[in-house]
């Protein structure tokens, strides 16, 4: 029961995510922290935390913790399998019948309309995140860091992982 | 041609394990790494296919990477090949993310670690800000501002205030986009050129 949870947990943002690994976070958000209640949005927000400051998709670092967490090795499996899968084997078996509508405008349209709801996913996350941080860290901290992260990421265009260390470290001293 | 066939999934292996591992900044910023490997250095296909791949690739949802790992290793190595190439790109970093966070729930308890998942929480809300903006952007320059914010605005009120799952939003939205009228199509070109 739990690995068709963890299934359908992570097929159902994939296989409706047009627009890359990021565009699935927010849905991964809502199944796991709204729908099924696997992870509190602190322990979601760190998982993403840690997740940024790692190489390779977004997606499936996600799937295979997540997977890991709430259903072991075999869930880690399974989350990454409804990750990977359904979209490769759409790819493989389909190979031809893409090709000839890679141009489409109506596949252009799919992932182009399909913008607007994910921006409001996001928006939405970023809100709860805020709130969140405000919440167990009060308003001060929030905004030092919150603005600290930004001009490192926004100005100087730093890698995630020292807006991340940063983080960790103005935490473990000043709020534990 | 055992031998062959282990040397070239050790190739497959390889090439695949060092674009998950430089490929920082998730899936997008990978692409130019498998070029390099699939085209440049193991002449697996050429620019031309390795374009058509990318192209179909970008049809089909999920995330772009592991889709390229999967087809190429099919192609150069079959089945076997197919996992081999997707387990090298993602399973070094998930059994990074499953050590790594394993550590820091085991010390939960701990004040100061306490503090550290507190500190992170608004660099994550300030990385997730980014990546609306750039949603907002991308689909501004596409649809154009006031598009945009309808759809928004209606997506945001069915989710978050009638309770709709946004799965079925999507899908509702995509279907709409396969079933939108061709002749547009000519209409949307010419306009565009």
């Amino acid at each position: 029961m739990i690995y068709w949870e963890l299934f359908l947990a992570f097929f159902i943002p994939n296989i409706v995510g047009y627009g890359g690994g990021p565009a699935i976070i927010p849905l991964i958000e809502n199944e796991v922290v709204g729908h099924y209640g696997w992870m509190t949005s602190q322990q979601f927000a760190e998982t993403l935390a840690l997740g940024n400051t790692l190489p390779s998709p977004i997606a499936t670092k996600m799937a295979g913790y997540i997977g890991y967490e709430v259903g072991g090795i075999g869930g880690s499996l399974i989350a990454s399998f409804a990750t990977v899968a359904p979209s490769l084997l759409l790819m493989l078996a389909a190979l031809g019948t893409l090709y000839r509508y890679r141009d489409s405008i109506k596949v252009k349209s799919m992932s182009q309309w399909v913008r607007p709801v994910i921006m409001v996913l996001m928006a939405y996350l970023t809100w709860s995140f805020l709130s969140e941080g405000v919440a167990s860290a009060g308003w001060i901290h929030t905004a030092i860091i919150g603005i600290a992260a930004a001009l490192m990421l926004w100005r100087f265009r730093l890698h995630p992982v020292w807006a991340v260390l940063l983080g960790l470290v103005y935490g473990g001293l000043l709020l534990g | 041609m055992p031998t062959r066939s282990v040397h070239t999934q050790g190739q497959l292996f390889l090439a695949f394990l060092r674009i998950g591992l430089l490929g920082f900044g998730g899936g997008p910023s990978m692409i130019p790494l498998v070029h390099a490997e699939a085209v440049t250095r193991h002449a697996w296909m050429n620019d031309e296919e390795f374009g058509d791949v990318l192209a179909i690739g970008n049809t089909l949802p999920g995330p772009i990477a592991t889709k390229m790992a999967g087809y190429i290793g099919y192609r150069v190595g079959g089945v076997v090949g197919c996992i081999n190439a997707v387990l090298a790109v993602i399973l070094p970093c998930i059994v990074a993310m499953v050590l790594l966070l394993g550590l820091f729930t085991r010390y939960r308890d701990q004040r100061w670690i306490q503090g550290m998942s507190e500190g992170v929480m608004p660099v994550v809300m300030i990385m997730m800000a980014q990546l609306t903006w750039d949603f907002w952007q991308k689909s501004r320059a596409a649809l154009g501002w006031i598009a945009t914010l309808v759809m928004g605005l209606v997506a945001g009120g069915l989710i978050y205030w009638l309770d709709v799952h946004p799965g079925l939003v999507i899908a509702a939205i995509l279907i709409a986009a396969l079933l939108r009228p061709d002749r547009s199509r000519r209409a949307r070109t010419e306009a565009d050129g």
